[in-house]
């Protein structure tokens, strides 16, 4: 239906007072996109983290350039966490792919998986967390660390937002008072939202390796 | 959204289409594809008036909380203009308390006034009834937003009384200075503002996330987005700045916030202090200004653009005349706010650039005044040989557009590297933003509550005082800032506590003064306003419903003022856009936009 919509040019030269177009506009539905209004307000939210972390990305590559940067080894235990979000990525894909083909209680025990995994990888995070405070490397000893710390506790922070939603989506799955179209859409979100923050941390990560 | 919908509504368009006329088949009005709206219903007084779901009574919680936040500005403001009008007679005024006076008015003005007011006031109030919505898409988090605004005003306000009391390091709150001893606030007060300010961001977003959604896909039937309100396309694309460029103050907040509680250096470079060499060292004070810069320009429209929504609107309503150039309106809004991105550093002149960044900046700026230009030449038009009524909106307004091209001139100035460089933090710049962000947003506040306060309370305000406060507000903001551009020229810096005996401060003696006296007088009348409000809420004039004849859906509620679920039974089905006003050829004044065409059969289309 809003096909036209979506190129912002022919939106803004449209001639709304001409005959023609009037009878078109008194069509209109009043939606913009094609979109439901929870999958749009997961977009925004995840445009307005992509400024956020974009923006420190900035300010890393601009920091890092002085001469007092050192940085850090990265401990193997970070890459396992790596491994971890990466498998609860895919777990989530196949927990949405189950809702999809309506197989319930496939779903159930993925959803599940995800949430013990997702709990899995913040606690690894402190786990490095509590390596580099024993190795002495707090976030004041050096920018990269000050970063290191930063993207981390932020990375987590979303996750842990997200894990709020996983909570909902998981009690409406395990209820029986929400409609099929309800769980599923609940399901698909938070799995775009895992996605996205999987990628989030592959950029992170990688700008930590590659620096 | 189904398929089988979808291919339903492709073919009634093309049957529509084919027939060409202005009174068509066109009221064969669409299917309704979803189910209305499942709103949360209030029972007890908590749920109805503190933690309420309704955009309305969110509305009026947001712009009662900035209007509270906004006299402590206002009296702020007086602490600094006595001393800088009569330094060395009031005991209560030491340096430290100047700087703290200047940093709080100018963060409160700008962010917890003037954005809370535009977005969360009349964004939460105008966009369900503007765009023909029973409400905001997540009542619940548009609640959140309003309670993070609140506890972040309140952090806020704590950092008055913290030991050290609030920063004084500028509204700018430019490190390293700002988290150093010397600098008022730097041991509590710096830390306050930085989490009052992350827990905005917050609370915005969520806000922010509602408006935009409301609009983009909870509009009634017939509402296409080139037939709402200018108000409407204002306040969205002015969320839309927001959601992109709070990001980097949150940025810069945190980062700020771990240099001075955790001993990081992001943005603190090496530092010898009493001989000393202080831990930090390797940040860049820049980055700083950069990041601040780049959510502080985005923010002077995210400010102006609402207000030249809302001006549009009530110069059209008190004109009885359609926009002049709806659809260049449209574009100037949104071109500018793409523009406002790629402008900041023209605030960093003086911070040492590369020629050629200075250059650029100089140029986009120079760019952005094309649009700018273009809606200023298009509300005088719409006013040119319109039947103006002078009510209280309209005196405002036509104050906006007289103080915004006031202001936009001195701003083609200071865009200009070489003109900006001697005038930069000197009193030019300080009279150049409060004409163009302060008194003309200022002047759109105002005449937007003259206009929209019969439809939140069903009664006038008190025209009598209106106007009092009107020509006091207008001649004395004049009265104030024209003798400030002067100060600016010979010299006189800005954020500077006492000019002691300086030599070219002996004509500026006499003006300081003045602009004291006068800042004094322009700030009493604001609480001859507040007075009114509250008192008319009461015993004010009662209002007729739609007392302006005016066009755009929250006028035409069934219930007037608007109840919760602001539309009845029935959403209301739209056919024109709201200007109206006028049109030849029909029989009434004014068309609202949901009368059908057959109800109006002579009326002729109107061009823009």
């Amino acid at each position: 239906m809003s096909k036209k919509e979506l190129n912002i040019f022919k939106l803004l030269s449209q001639k709304p007072w001409e005959a023609s177009q009037s009878a078109i506009d008194n069509q209109h539905d009043g939606k913009t996109l094609d979109l439901s209004k929870a999958k749009l307000g997961v977009r925004t939210i995840m445009v307005v983290s992509t400024v956020i972390f974009s923006l420190f990305v900035v300010s890393y590559s601009d920091r890092m350039l002085v001469h007092d940067w050192r940085s850090l080894s990265e401990p193997w235990l970070l890459w396992i966490n790596t491994a971890i979000l990466i498998f609860t990525s895919f777990v989530f894909h196949k927990a949405k792919i189950y809702s999809d083909k309506n197989e319930f209680e496939k779903t159930k025990n993925a959803i599940l998986l995800v949430g013990f995994l997702s709990f899995a990888f913040i606690t690894g995070q402190l786990l490095v967390w509590q390596y580099y405070v024993n190795l002495g490397q707090y976030a004041s000893t050096n920018p990269a660390n000050a970063f290191f710390y930063l993207f981390t506790a932020l990375h987590g922070l979303h996750l842990l937002g997200g894990l709020f939603f996983w909570g909902r989506a998981t009690t409406k799955l395990f209820t029986k008072n929400y409609s099929i179209s309800k769980i599923k859409q609940a399901i698909e979100l938070c799995a775009i939202y895992w996605h996205f923050l999987l990628i989030v941390w592959f950029v992170l990560f990688g700008l930590m390796i590659a620096t | 959204m189904t398929d089988e919908y979808r291919n339903e509504k492709i073919e009634t368009k093309a049957t529509d289409s084919s027939s060409g006329s202005y009174t068509p088949p066109a009221e064969t009005i669409p299917a309704k594809e979803a189910p209305d709206q499942e709103l949360y219903h209030a029972k007890s007084f908590w749920t109805k008036w503190v933690f309420c779901q309704d955009a309305k009574v969110i509305g009026i919680q947001y712009a009662l909380t900035a209007t509270a936040i906004g006299f402590i500005g206002l009296i702020l403001s007086w602490g600094m203009r006595l001393q800088l009008g009569f330094p060395e007679t009031f005991s209560f005024l030491g340096p430290a308390t100047y700087y703290q006076s200047v940093t709080m008015h100018g963060m409160i003005m700008v962010i917890y006034l003037l954005t809370a007011l535009f977005l969360g006031g009349f964004g939460n109030y105008l966009i369900p009834l503007m765009v023909g919505a029973r409400d905001m898409v997540f009542p619940y988090v548009n609640m959140v937003s309003f309670w993070m605004f609140l506890i972040a005003v309140l952090v806020l306000i704590a950092s008055f009384f913290v030991p050290g009391g609030p920063t004084g390091a500028g509204w700018t709150l430019y490190p390293p200075q700002a988290i150093l001893p010397g600098t008022p606030g730097s041991e509590m007060g710096i830390v306050l503002m930085l989490v009052s300010l992350s827990l905005f961001v917050i609370g915005f977003t969520m806000g922010g996330l509602n408006y935009v959604i409301t609009i983009l896909q909870a509009r009634t039937r017939g509402m296409t987005l080139m037939r709402m309100p200018l108000t409407i396309w204002g306040i969205f694309t002015a969320t839309v700045l927001a959601l992109l460029a709070f990001p980097a103050l949150f940025v810069a907040c945190i980062m700020m916030t771990l240099d001075n509680l955790l001993g990081t250096s992001f943005f603190m470079p090496e530092i010898f202090t009493m001989g000393e060499k202080l831990e930090y060292g390797g940040g860049s004070p820049i980055l700083f200004q950069h990041l601040f810069w780049f959510f502080g320009h985005p923010e002077v429209y995210i400010v102006a653009l609402p207000a030249f929504g809302i001006v549009s609107d009530l110069i059209s309503v008190h004109a009885r005349k359609n926009v002049f150039g709806y659809r260049m309106m449209v574009w100037a809004i949104v071109i500018i706010g793409a523009l406002s991105f790629i402008v900041w550093a023209h605030h960093m002149y003086v911070s040492g650039m590369n020629p050629w960044f200075g250059f650029f900046f100089a140029t986009t700026t120079l760019i952005i005044a094309v649009p700018t230009a273009i809606k200023v030449y298009n509300w005088v038009l719409t006013l040119w040989r319109g039947n103006i009524h002078l009510t209280i909106p309209m005196l405002f307004s036509l104050g906006f557009i007289v103080t915004f091209v006031n202001g936009g001139i001195t701003g083609l100035f200071l865009g200009n590297v070489i003109i900006d460089v001697p005038l930069s933090d000197t009193y030019f710049v300080v009279a150049h933003f409060h004409m163009v962000m302060g008194i003309a947003p200022l002047m759109v506040v105002f005449g937007a509550i003259y206009h929209w306060y019969p439809l939140i309370t069903g009664r006038h305000l008190n025209q009598t005082l209106g106007k009092i406060h009107f020509w006091v507000t207008f001649v004395g903001a004049y009265a104030i800032y024209f003798p400030m551009h002067y100060l600016g020229f010979i010299g006189v810096p800005r954020r500077y506590f006492e000019m002691y005996d300086s030599p070219y401060m002996t004509s500026g003696v006499g003006l300081n003064q003045f602009i004291t006296v006068a800042a004094l007088i322009v700030g009493f009348t604001q609480f001859l306003f507040l007075y009114n409000i509250f008192t008319s809420w009461y015993k004010g004039e009662k209002s007729e419903r739609n007392p302006w004849k005016a066009n755009s859906l929250e006028w035409h509620t069934p219930d007037y003022p608007p109840t919760h679920g602001n539309f009845g039974k029935e959403l209301p089905v739209v056919y024109r856009w709201p200007y109206d006003f006028s049109v030849p050829g029909s029989d009434k004044e004014y068309i609202p936009q949901h009368v059908a065409p057959s109800e109006v059969p002579t009326a002729k289309a109107e061009q823009t």
